[in-house]
């Protein structure tokens, strides 16, 4: 697999390249469409800038406005190689921190580049007119995030998402005032096209009235998220969904590392088989807050039957165990490491609340220390979130934890370009693969999104497009078209016509728990195996017996979620298929086979350092692995410690 | 928990609504309104009794701005500080009736049952809601130094997600407060000095024209607000829109 990896020295790989990429001309850049489905951080981004380097850019997005996109609810923060707070912060360091962080699976290039741009980020947002916290001297403030030993990350109170995703929204929105970008809200892609191999098109369905448009473009960006929806119960929003991406991977663009799924440490705890979401209570709580739980069985079943409060639990018998097992960093470990110890502890038996599966996360101490003022300042929203959910007062009582699916690090495979193995296809923010490994650090996410939309497809596509001049408008009257849109079509014609006995949420729900108990937190080869058996098993019955109500020409909700569903059951069976296939632990995922007696994940570099990238065969055939060595050149290869 | 519910169902924009009235039993109060319905949607289904109620969601975090329904005649129910989607079944006694309605206002049409149109919002946004930078070419960020107090304020502000419940809550669907926090948010900040007299002459001319009605000064739009945007932003509108059109220093 070629990734096209500018040759020299790691620090200038980026600089070389832009040095020498083709670019298009700015008479040229207007006879040039392209489309960007998605408008989240990256699509949001990216279209913006590309809409204002004068191309014609069409977006889409499923809501009813770009600024609803899953961005939004990003609370904690966004890193950047700043070195602001002068505690010996780097390009290089961040670039280490990532690398490691994504247990030495991701790609040493991107990453650097990514920590490069970083720095950019913070200057865009802050001319853009995002409020970043700031101290009392009217410079901006930072916080720590997992698996940092310096504060780089810039915050805007608990809705840093928000205010970024505000931030690209108003620069889209004064592109569309332009005229530059033309915006389709409650648009959903339903089809790629494909015309000599090149991706021209896509087929999307007006969610208003159903109705199946064409739109041609020389380029298509897809920016349309990750995928841990599949589990049912996820942080992620209702609607967010893989299919735009999986519609790219049947038509030949490789789904790379699948398996990699990030669970979030932090999340509020399942509390009925009614409930539709996870919420997220941000990492940047793990600044003040301490984990712990009893050291005597004995007090966590008295807390689990109500017998007892958390506050009745003397000091001394309490297990702080992040602080025991990871003296180094601590309750700020990175995502994957201090989930598996939260369920490492509750599977023991020392879990709390009324199920058994939930921690504490306290903040007696920091409230003593600081006041309740400043704890209020730094995390009001998120404690009032939890209030309001679970009808307890975190400032007196610590707030209960579990882990949640959240992130993925999985997605469409792509180049150093972005660009996928269909030419023309490129793929942006959480919906490609690139720069987290198996396991993403918190902040980055954000960093990431910003970093593709804003500073690095502005000019890799130009590489591309730089040859698209010569062709001419692309006609959507072409058999490529028509085949496209019958396809879609069809799926949905079969789809409402099923008409059987149980509604699609019965479905997805079921998926969800096949997900989550076999290929979640901890994986076995039994386990996996038998979780594909029941995702087949539940794919045909979905097939013959779910019941879409309504009909293909109106707003129908009930048929959106049905086609999303069809592609997770194909999306469930990958993500088995490559957790089974990677004998070792590292990251997010996490093989009970492979482990160091004290339950760290043992990787294999000899057999495992690659990219495992996927190509589509065919609706329930095996798909073909296509390996990407990595080769790290510039850093060291350790254990992945926090100790 | 028990309870009746009555609820709007509109086929589309084109045609006449209705309330219809459904019963829902064993909801437990740890429940969220939205599960609450998707409970009810299932049941429809199953039974064959209805077509599912189409309602806006998305984060159910409180966040996103997607949902907003209209209960017992308030904007996201009967709670403060919070969207449709936090609402919990606690809030409710057992038995209620409860009243269930889509935003009403002439800027956003139904689409279907509580579903609403709310692109007038975007166009508002588009009429000058943002601070013109291209990306790149762009000053260091600690170059910019900003008060923070005046960061806090317009953080304050930023925190609008255009949800539209103000407008619901207007008996004019006045849009005053959804533009002031923008315009404030802007205006506090060194970098949105620049354009501040354009931004709030266009973004005000453009609510007008989008048919959004004149503040009532009654305020409901600050009492029901989930991110509890405070009327001062409306003040400080009127101020920037004084300001803009008769200390104006560009030519008209």
């Amino acid at each position: 697999m070629d990734s096209k990896i500018p040759s020299g020295p790691l620090p200038e790989k980026w600089t070389n390249y832009k040095a020498s990429q083709k670019l298009v001309n700015p008479a040229n850049k207007r006879k040039l469409n392209i489309i960007v489905v998605g408008t989240g951080l990256a699509g949001a981004s990216a279209a913006a800038s590309l809409g204002a380097l004068g191309f014609n850019v069409d977006i889409f997005c499923i809501q009813d406005s770009p600024r609803r996109a899953h961005s939004i609810a990003a609370q904690g923060g966004i890193n950047a190689a700043k070195n602001y707070q002068n505690d010996g912060d780097s390009v290089e360091r961040l670039f280490r921190d990532t690398i490691k962080g994504g247990d030495y699976r991701a790609r040493e290039a991107n990453v650097y580049r990514l920590a490069e741009v970083s720095g950019n980020i913070i200057d865009q947002c802050v001319a853009q007119g995002v409020p970043f916290a700031r101290d009392y001297g009217g410079l901006l403030d930072n916080r720590s995030f997992g698996g940092a030993q310096v504060s780089r990350t810039f915050y805007a109170r608990g809705q840093t998402g928000q205010q970024l995703l505000l931030g690209a929204y108003g620069a889209l929105s004064r592109e569309i005032a332009r005229g530059s970008v033309k915006l389709h809200e409650r648009h959903e892609m339903m089809e790629l096209v494909v015309v000599d191999g090149r991706a021209r098109g896509i087929i999307a369905r007006d969610l208003v009235t159903g109705k199946l448009e064409r739109y041609a473009a020389h380029a298509v960006i897809v920016a349309t998220g990750g995928y841990g929806n599949v589990y049912y119960l996820s942080t992620n929003a209702m609607n967010s969904n893989v299919s735009a991406a999986w519609q790219c991977h049947k038509k030949g663009a490789y789904f790379a590392n699948p398996c990699y799924v990030q669970i979030h440490p932090t999340c509020i705890p399942v509390h009925g088989d009614y409930q539709s979401k996870l919420t997220l209570m941000s990492e940047s709580l793990r600044n003040d807050g301490r984990i712990w739980v009893p050291k005597k069985k004995e007090d966590a079943e008295a807390l689990r039957k109500g017998q007892l409060k958390a506050c009745d639990i003397r000091e001394e018998d309490r297990d702080y165990y992040l602080e025991r097992r990871y003296p180094a960093f601590g309750n700020l470990v990175p995502r994957d490491v201090a989930s598996r110890a939260a369920k490492e502890r509750c599977d023991a038996g020392y879990g709390v609340g009324p199920t058994g599966l939930a921690v504490f996360l306290d903040f007696a101490d920091a409230i003593k220390r600081l006041g309740k003022d400043v704890v209020e300042q730094r995390y009001g929203n998120l404690f009032q979130m939890y209030q309001k959910i679970v009808d307890e007062d975190p400032y007196k009582t610590p707030m209960m934890i579990y882990p949640a699916v959240h992130y993925t690090m999985g997605g469409l495979w792509v180049d150093y370009e972005l660009q996928t193995t269909i030419s023309g296809l490129f793929a942006a923010g959480e919906a490609n693969f690139s720069d987290h490994g198996a396991n993403r650090l918190g902040a980055s996410a954000l960093m990431q999104g910003l970093a593709d939309g804003y500073f690095v497809l502005p000019y890799t596509i130009q590489n591309y497009l730089a040859d698209q001049i010569y062709v001419g408008n692309i006609a959507s009257n072409t058999p490529e078209f028509d085949e496209a849109e019958q396809c879609a079509k069809q799926r949905i014609e079969q789809l409402i016509n099923i008409q059987g006995t149980h509604t699609v949420d019965h479905f997805h729900k079921t998926l969800g728990k096949i997900m989550w108990e076999h290929v979640g937190m901890a994986r076995n080869a039994d386990s996996i195996k038998e979780a594909i058996h029941h995702i087949d098993e539940l794919e045909n019955n979905f097939w013959k017996d779910v019941h879409v109500t309504g009909n293909a020409y109106e707003y129908n909700p009930e048929l959106e979620k049905a086609y999303r569903l069809a592609d997770y059951f194909e999306l469930a069976r990958l993500i088995a298929t490559d957790a089974l296939h990677r004998e070792e632990s590292c990251g997010g995922h996490f093989r009970t086979e492979y482990q160091t007696e004290d339950g760290e994940t043992l990787r294999d570099d000899e057999h495992y350092m690659y990219v495992a990238a996927w190509q589509y065969q065919g609706h329930a055939q095996p798909e073909t692995l296509h390996k990407e060595t990595l080769n790290y050149e510039h850093i060291q290869i350790a254990k992945r410690n926090y100790k | 928990m028990n309870f009746t519910l009555h609820i709007w169902r509109q086929a589309n924009a084109q045609s006449k609504g209705h309330f219809e009235t459904y019963q829902i039993e064993n909801i437990s109060p740890d429940c969220s309104f939205l599960e609450m319905l998707d409970i009810l949607n299932e049941k429809l289904i199953n039974d064959h009794i209805d077509h599912p109620i189409c309602f806006d969601n998305d984060c159910r975090e409180g966040i996103c701005g997607m949902c907003g329904l209209y209960i017992n005649g308030r904007p996201h129910g009967n709670d403060d500080g919070i969207t449709t989607c936090q609402l919990h079944m606690r809030k409710f006694n057992n038995g209620e009736d409860i009243w269930i309605e889509p935003w009403r206002a002439k800027a956003f049409p139904v689409i279907k049952d509580l579903v609403v149109n709310r692109s007038a919002f975007d166009k508002i946004i588009q009429a000058g809601g943002y601070i013109s930078v291209t990306t790149g070419g762009v000053p260091d960020a600690n170059t910019i130094l900003i008060p923070k107090h005046k960061a806090d304020m317009a953080m304050d502000a930023a925190e609008c997600i255009g949800c539209g419940a103000c407008v619901a809550a207007c008996k004019n669907a006045s849009a005053m407060l959804f533009v002031g926090a923008k315009v404030s948010h802007l205006a506090l900040l060194p970098q949105g000095q620049i354009e501040a007299q354009n931004r709030v002459k266009n973004m005000v001319c453009k609510m007008d024209e989008l048919g959004f009605g004149s503040c009532t000064n009654t305020y409901a739009c600050e009492a029901e607000c989930p991110k509890q945007i405070k009327r001062q932003n409306i003040a400080r509108l009127n101020r920037q829109f004084i300001g803009a059109n008769i200390g104006s220093d560009r030519k008209k």
